[in-house]
């Protein structure tokens, strides 16, 4: 080395020593980061259950006034027949000043039926007030008892810690009297 | 614990090849030498360790007769209570098990933070300890979560929605923490994975906090450091022999819970199979981890509340920095010994209000303890620190013994 004539030579030999260092930790680095992947997404839903992602119901038994809860992939949606006193409430609201502004004409196809994830947005609970004698809140609509949100007869947020109105899962009709959810 | 001295020619073949002998002598054996002052108060660190390996061994027991599916939970618990030999017994040593090894370490964790255990040169020690308790509440609500009862149902879904209060990927993450819509069966087996995994997690971390406190060696009531000799007594015999007889004490708790209340610190509700559709009217955490939900409910928005909740914890690992005084125990800190016993009763407040509904004047108390908690860190214990005059210090840990009449009469004309 000591004999060798050209300093552009020791030089070189670093340069592609630093090289091979960096290229080697690199692509040991992202090869364990692939590697990694698998074990991090077998625990993203698998294929049966995503294969469970759709539901259909039918609506006719469903009185003007009453609810029924269905599963919907293993979460509880809320189908209300509403009464026009319920969705004259929901349409007489300033929209401007919710915390999550929507329309109730945004929030149903159908007027009378209102179709909504039963899963309080703040923490999960579900709502109560889909049977009669349980409690509707301040605003005739869900009240979830974890945490003491108000939901109105739209399922929008109008009192308590949740951030959003229940959610509106995707649904279509298949005839006037029956629905498919997801 | 056989000296390293001991002239068995066994353990000399063994401790030649391997020192394990000279290692459990330094560690907890004669050549320990531990401060001669130490209260019952430092009795918790291996009440606790001893507490951590009955949960183990109860659960290891357990784990061969439960069943981590969504159908068959519930019922294999029943199974152990009902069919198992001993079975009732082994299940409420593990579940009221938990209780007591959290209720040893905090007051581990309040002995720690009045005596100034966190500050100069302990301080990754402290932070090897908050770890434990972190992983002790992480493994502690995945347990609660496998009986499958109404409270491990909802809880679980509580507390997985935390995380969903992250802004953009939180649903993700929740989705991929459920490994579904919502909690169900894949759940509820990832959760038994890793409660049985975590454990052996807190065993590593204890060696290494055990490693880390033999480096400095026990703080000690009086916080100053050992001088020489004369401040230190072996710690076999005379601290195993003390954290024995703790030991004693701590198993007749233990034993009231387990024969006389067992399901005192649990919920009824939790004897009611999950149900999907249906939230229970309270939902209330486990006994420990009540502050912490008080001060997660304190903040009327989701992610806020989240955030706080983390910082109650997050902020301890800072204290070794914000404590500004240069007395380690509170003993001769005049100002700072009464903030202490009042951040202690604050925590017991938000304990309380943890345990209520979120409703009326409940909320206003939760706010304002919740304030105070992150104020007795963030302000007071910087500007007491600055602003207050200690009292003055014994000269030595074996002076101080002596002068408080615990030495014999020719014992103080030798200090003398």
């Amino acid at each position: 080395m000591s004999t060798t004539t050209s300093d552009g030579g020791h030089g070189d030999d670093a340069s592609r020593r630093d090289f091979l260092y960096i290229a080697t930790g690199a692509f040991g680095g992202i090869g364990t980061a692939l590697a990694v992947w698998p074990l991090i997404d077998q625990m993203n839903p698998s294929s049966d259950v995503l294969a469970l992602a759709s539901t259909e119901v039918d609506l006719s038994p469903i009185e003007e006034g009453q609810s029924i809860t269905v599963v919907w992939r293993s979460k509880p949606v809320f189908i209300r027949h509403r009464t026009a006193a319920e969705i004259e409430a929901a349409r007489s609201v300033n929209v401007q000043e919710l915390r999550h502004p929507q329309a109730d004409e945004e929030r149903v196809q159908q007027n009378k039926w209102l179709i909504m994830v039963g899963v309080c947005t703040h923490l999960g609970c579900v709502p109560l007030g889909q049977k009669s004698t349980e409690p509707h809140g301040e605003f005739g609509g869900w009240f979830c008892p974890c945490h003491g949100s108000h939901y109105d007869t739209s399922g929008r947020i109008r009192k308590g810690p949740a951030p959003e109105n229940l959610a509106i899962p995707p649904y279509e009709f298949l005839t006037d009297t029956s629905i498919k959810i997801g | 614990m056989s000296s390293p001295a001991s002239g068995n020619p066994i353990v000399q073949w063994i401790e030649y090849r391997l020192p394990i002998f000279s290692w459990l002598d330094h560690s907890v054996g004669s050549g320990y030498p531990a401060p001669k002052n130490l209260n019952y108060l430092w009795n918790m660190g291996s009440l606790a360790g001893i507490a951590l390996m009955i949960q183990i061994v109860t659960g290891i027991v357990l784990a061969m007769h439960y069943v981590p599916h969504g159908d068959m939970a519930f019922d294999s618990v029943e199974h152990i209570m009902r069919n198992v030999n001993y079975g009732w017994l082994i299940r409420y040593i593990h579940s009221n098990g938990a209780s007591m090894l959290f209720l040893v370490v905090y007051i581990h964790v309040f002995r720690g933070m009045y005596y100034g255990s966190y500050k100069y040169p302990r301080e990754l020690l402290w932070w090897m300890g908050l770890v434990i308790m972190l992983l002790m509440m992480a493994s502690a609500f995945m347990g609660y979560v496998l009986p499958w009862g109404q409270m491990s149902f909802w809880g679980a879904t509580v507390i997985t929605n935390l995380f969903s209060a992250i802004p953009l990927i939180g649903e993700p993450i929740v989705t991929w923490l459920w490994g579904g819509f919502a909690i169900d069966s894949p759940t509820l087996q990832r959760f038994f994975s890793l409660h049985y995994l975590l454990p052996f997690v807190i065993v590593g971390i204890v060696i290494i906090h055990i490693w880390a406190l033999h480096i400095h060696g026990s703080n000690n009531p009086t916080g100053i450091d050992v001088k020489g000799p004369q401040d230190t007594i072996p710690f076999h015999p005379y601290y195993t022999a003390k954290d024995l007889f703790g030991l004693g004490v701590f198993l007749i708790i233990f034993a009231y819970w387990v024969f006389y209340n067992p399901n005192y610190l649990g919920h009824a509700d939790n004897y009611i199979p999950a149900n999907p559709l249906q939230t229970p009217p309270h939902i209330v955490p486990e006994w420990y981890l009540l502050p912490f939900y008080a001060i997660l409910r304190a903040i009327p928005d989701k992610l806020g509340g989240v955030i706080a909740m983390g910082a109650a914890i997050g902020v301890l690992f800072l204290i070794p920095w914000l404590d500004t005084s240069r007395v380690r125990a509170a003993t001769f800190r005049p100002i700072y010994k009464q903030f202490f016993w009042i951040l202690l009763a604050d925590v017991i407040v938000l304990g309380w209000i943890g345990a209520n509904p979120a409703e009326g004047y409940y909320i206003l108390i939760g706010q304002i303890a919740t304030t105070y908690y992150f104020l007795h860190f963030l302000v007071i214990m910087p500007f007491v620190g600055w602003f207050e005059s200690p009292w003055q210090l014994p000269d030595s840990i074996s002076s101080s013994v002596l002068e408080k009449g615990g030495g014999s009469a020719s014992g103080k004309e030798a200090a003398q």
